[in-house]
């Protein structure tokens, strides 16, 4: 029966391939037509950054981007409905807090270039907030129960801020006039740049949190993964 | 076809292909294995494997810069992709966890 049922999967996962794959070869030797491409990257001048994939993700399609920040506090919140955190850690040995030590600070700097460098080379505000996530999964793995993260009032505003920011940017250009998410050429580079700092942060902070796989603790009453029955 | 059209394409096709293989067995994965967690790595090798199409269909040789629109995409589809993933992990310890 599972022998049937296993040959039967394979037959047509090898269908659903030759399909896709001669959809693949249609596209790639099919006539060009109009692409995105060429007008995409004829109009990055008019987007205030001088890298392409920054300027369709934070200018011609910005509310993707939008919602995109939106889907991950859906996440964030989704992971804190369902229950507190898990608890923490215990502290990581020598070896492991030294690690931790000189790591997490070089992450948070990478960051901070990553985000900046977005505007003209590979880079943005997506790699930037998923180092800043990745130096609260190793203070978190290193025995820190928060994983760096700030207390809850704050973290919320943190979790929020790339959707708050990119909003209010987007409320306050149509109430100047230019449209909702339309960028006007003088002051595109600084908006982009204060939406993509939100947003880093807001990443980082999202990602970070979900970790904990459940709403953080107060500081105070966070327990630890060391013996004795789990609150 | 123009001429130095076809390194390009070979590149292309074996990165999409290769992406096109990772779908297939992540579905496989998918249908076959029944714990919660293999069927979300499943899941992500899917993803991936469709992030290679996008980046393959994306890449116009070297001289040419990469049509920005699908890398665009692919980034936009990686966080999407880490965040479903955090919220059904947290979900399937939930569900193990009928004690809590």
């Amino acid at each position: 029966m599972m022998a049937v049922r296993n040959l039967l999967i394979v037959a047509a996962l090898a269908g659903i391939g030759v399909a896709l794959a001669w959809v693949l070869w249609g596209i790639l030797t099919g006539p060009a037509g109009d692409r995105l491409a060429d007008l995409a990257l004829a109009r990055v001048p008019e987007t205030g950054v001088s890298n392409p994939v920054t300027s369709v993700l934070l200018n011609f399609r910005a509310y993707d981007t939008l919602l995109e920040l939106a889907v991950l506090l859906a996440a964030a919140l989704g992971v804190w409905s369902t229950g507190k955190a898990l608890p923490g850690f215990l502290p990581a040995g020598e070896v492991l807090r030294g690690l931790t030590a000189t790591v997490v600070p070089l992450l948070v700097l990478s960051a901070g270039y990553m985000l900046w460098v977005g505007a003209h080379a590979p880079g943005g505000a997506f790699q930037a907030g998923a180092l800043l996530g990745a130096a609260g999964v190793l203070l978190r793995l290193s025995g820190q129960p928060s994983a760096g993260l700030p207390a809850l009032p704050w973290l919320r505003v943190g979790v929020g801020l790339g959707v708050l920011v990119f909003t209010l940017a987007a409320l306050v250009l149509m109430a100047m006039g230019a449209g909702f998410l339309t960028f006007p050429l003088g002051i595109a580079k600084w908006l982009i740049l204060v939406i993509e700092t939100a947003a880093t942060l807001a990443i980082g902070a999202t990602l970070a949190a979900v970790y904990l796989a459940g709403e953080p603790l107060p500081a105070s009453d966070a327990p630890c993964r060391q013996g004795g029955p789990r609150s | 076809m123009p001429a130095g059209r076809t390194p390009v394409l070979i590149t292309q096709l074996i990165y999409g292909l290769g992406g096109l293989v990772l779908f297939l067995i992540g579905i496989w994965s998918f249908l076959v294995h029944e714990p919660l967690l293999r069927k979300l790595i499943a899941l992500n090798v899917m993803g991936a494997g469709v992030f290679h199409v996008l980046i393959a269909v994306a890449y116009r040789g070297l001289e040419t810069i990469p049509d920005p629109v699908p890398h665009a995409l692919v980034l936009t589809g990686i966080v999407v992709a880490v965040s479903a993933t955090a919220l059904a992990l947290t979900l399937g310890l939930r569900l193990g966890h009928g004690d809590d």
